[in-house]
């Protein structure tokens, strides 16, 4: 319970940083801010083995920190920077690490869905019992590859949890304008699939529901569709004033903040005292200079590795032994 | 002579070293070694399985590897496509069957956006070791919808592999070293090239990828052509021998990494350069080749390079117009006698 806070905090002020470094232009390129979200992921990836694994869409800053990536080297990549998880070259919409299992950072809108059902493939070809957790938006749902993947995890008994972030939003696009549903887990119906639905907004909540489907993959290699209700605060992107939606509308979802609805349960439940909260704060407020300091003082790419990482090269093929060539 | 033509001078007693085997029996025999000798190797697509392949290519490959490594697939091609990338990303070799590539078009993304972008994304951290393999052009009377080359298409993408063989030998050595590569192969076949025979040595081989081959010697003009436009570049180059034009026929093979130094060496030798290419002529490979062609042999070139391309339009259904589309060896002989300013 404790540690969600933290997780969630950490996720916010690495945010609220990028944002600052966007408006200085120190950041380009979109850069799409989960400031809102933060209960699905803290929820989600926070019971996962590091052999697990995990996939997410372009708004995956948080995803890719709470599944094991030093922020450091997610903001550096942010930056464009060399030490960046990429190396500068994906920026915040492809963040990659695969000793953290996390295989991105995607930037077509549910591009990543049946990547996620091949990860759940190989686990099931090597027969393992880890499980892959994919997240996209409520926009992917009406994507052709959604639904395909859903048919072939659920035809195949791939170890896959698919979630929803359903931030109400693709974009400018309200669900009501977009969905011809309102109740977007009744989709998992359609692939007689486990399905539920859960406060996005509530990192217990999400928590709970998610390591049910997470045993329920390691045991029976089945998948589970879960809709998280949530909500972001900024714009789709940093260039996105939001004028779609209302004040009102926002200042209602705020007063549902994930952290301080954590804060309160932790206060409500006497887990924590205040000085406690003080000090989490204060030990993020470090995390996050070391973080930026890192990122600011990291060198740029060097030209030179402009056409490295297109291919393989023939050096660092990994089954060239016994290769008998005979042109 | 020829050293294969020796097995049949042995009475038959002998081991041959060579046997005639047809393209689809050289590409089943290339997956069935690898899928014996790596077990993260499998195979997966439409009608690969129960059915043997829409085209019998992967015949009793289930028998011998079972389901759960000939994985037959509904009909979902962005889905499956898009499950190969992500088991390849994991450290698994997809072979993906695509039943053609006229198909591919609707993984389109997944091919484009995942398999040739996410080893330049991740700078460098991931690998994405798969096949995407099946026919492409035009076979007989299929329309428009089912008789498209993709060469070019997928040629012009970075973070691709495209690889076009012409002959048993050729497809069966390139398809191993394609399913041993760690990149992402597009694997153009093709469905008239099935039952075309050659001979392919009975010991394991590779080919290497990105390197061409001289099919035919010769000194008075080089054709290049690949996949089937081999055969058409060939049987050009018989004729024009019998006129007493020597025509040297080069196979690139490999599309992209493209060989352009055994182009070159050739065009620097012969002073003509004639393309023959099943792909209509804006932006195709062959257009592509011309132009490194005029630039880097520019001195050697006694005359433009010529093209010998499809009609430029979708592939009608009536035989006798699906003929006047495809490129024939009369226009590759007429092609070579404009370059040598040959007049009838």
């Amino acid at each position: 319970m404790k540690m969600l806070y933290e997780k969630m905090l950490l996720c916010r002020r690495f945010e609220e940083k990028a944002a600052v470094a966007y408006g200085t232009g120190k950041i380009g390129g979109f850069c799409h801010l989960y400031i809102g979200q933060e209960a699905v992921a803290a929820g989600a990836l926070c019971m996962l083995r590091k052999t697990d694994y995990a996939i997410a869409a372009y708004r995956e800053h948080a995803h890719a920190i709470l599944k094991g990536i030093d922020p450091k080297y997610v903001m550096a990549e942010l930056y464009g920077k060399v030490t960046g998880s990429s190396r500068g070259k994906g920026g915040s919409m492809h963040i990659f690490d695969m000793d953290c299992r996390f295989l991105g950072g995607h930037g077509i809108v549910g591009g990543q869905i049946p990547i996620a059902a091949g990860a759940g493939f190989s686990i099931k070809y090597r027969k393992t019992d880890d499980v892959v957790v994919c997240f996209f938006g409520e926009g992917a749902i009406h994507q052709g590859v959604f639904h395909e993947s859903m048919n072939l995890a659920a035809l195949w008994h791939l170890p896959v949890i698919f979630i929803c972030e359903n931030n109400r939003y693709g974009m400018g696009t309200s669900l009501e304008r977009a969905s011809s549903i309102y109740d977007l887990s009744k989709k998992a119906l359609a692939y007689e699939m486990e399905r539920g639905v859960v406060d996005g907004m509530d990192a217990v909540n999400v928590w709970e529901r998610v390591s049910e489907a997470v045993d329920y993959a390691r045991h029976t290699k089945k998948p589970t569709l879960l809709e998280a209700r949530t909500y972001r605060f900024r714009g789709h992107s940093m260039s996105d004033p939001a004028t779609y939606r209302t004040k009102d509308e926002l200042n209602e979802m705020k007063s549902r903040d994930p952290i301080s609805l954590q804060k309160e349960l932790l206060v409500a439940q006497k887990l924590v005292d205040e000085a406690w909260f003080e000090e989490v704060d204060k030990k993020v407020k470090a995390e996050m200079e070391v973080v930026m300091r890192f990122a600011e003082e990291s060198p740029d790419p060097d030209l030179a590795e402009l056409h490295d990482h297109v291919l393989v090269e023939p050096e660092e093929q990994s089954q060239r032994e016994g290769a008998k060539s005979d042109g | 002579m020829c050293w294969w033509s020796q097995k049949n001078s042995r009475n038959g007693k002998e081991r041959s070293l060579m046997a005639e085997l047809s393209y689809r029996e050289a590409l089943n025999r290339a997956m069935a070694e690898e899928l014996a000798r790596d077990p993260d190797v499998f195979l997966m697509g439409e009608e690969v399985g129960l059915y043997q392949g829409a085209y019998k290519v992967s015949k009793g490959l289930l028998e011998k590897f079972g389901e759960g490594r000939i994985i037959d697939t509904p009909i979902t091609e962005a889905g499956f496509v898009g499950v190969g990338i992500g088991a390849a990303m994991c450290g698994l070799r997809p072979i993906i069957e695509l039943m053609t590539w006229n198909f591919s078009f609707v993984a389109f993304d997944q091919i484009v956006n995942n398999a040739a972008k996410l080893r330049y994304m991740s700078g460098g951290k991931l690998k994405i070791p798969i096949v995407f393999r099946g026919p492409q052009g035009a076979a007989h009377q299929l329309a428009a919808q089912h008789s498209q080359t993709v060469d070019a298409l997928y040629s012009h993408f970075p973070g691709l592999v495209v690889v076009a063989p012409a002959t048993p030998r050729d497809a069966y050595g390139l398809l191993k070293s394609a399913i041993r590569d760690d990149n992402p192969v597009i694997f153009l076949e093709s469905e008239v090239l099935y039952n075309a025979k050659g001979p392919v040595e009975d010991n394991e081989f590779l080919l290497p990828i990105g390197k061409g081959e001289i099919k035919r010697e010769g000194t008075d003009v080089t054709v290049v052509a690949w996949n089937k436009m081999l055969y058409v570049a060939l049987t050009a180059a018989e004729r024009l021998s019998q006129q007493g034009i020597s025509a040297e026929v080069i196979d690139p093979r490999t599309l992209r990494p493209l060989d352009d130094e055994l182009i070159f060496n050739s065009v620097r030798k012969t002073n003509h350069c004639v393309i023959v290419e099943e792909s209509w002529p804006q932006n195709s490979a062959g257009a592509e080749i011309s132009d490194r062609v005029h630039r880097q042999c520019f001195d050697y070139l006694d005359a433009p390079v010529a093209r010998v391309n499809s009609q430029d339009v979708p592939m009608p259904y009536a035989k006798y117009l699906e003929h006047a589309v495809m490129p024939e060896v009369s226009q590759v002989i007429d092609a070579v006698k404009l370059v040598l300013y040959i007049e009838d």
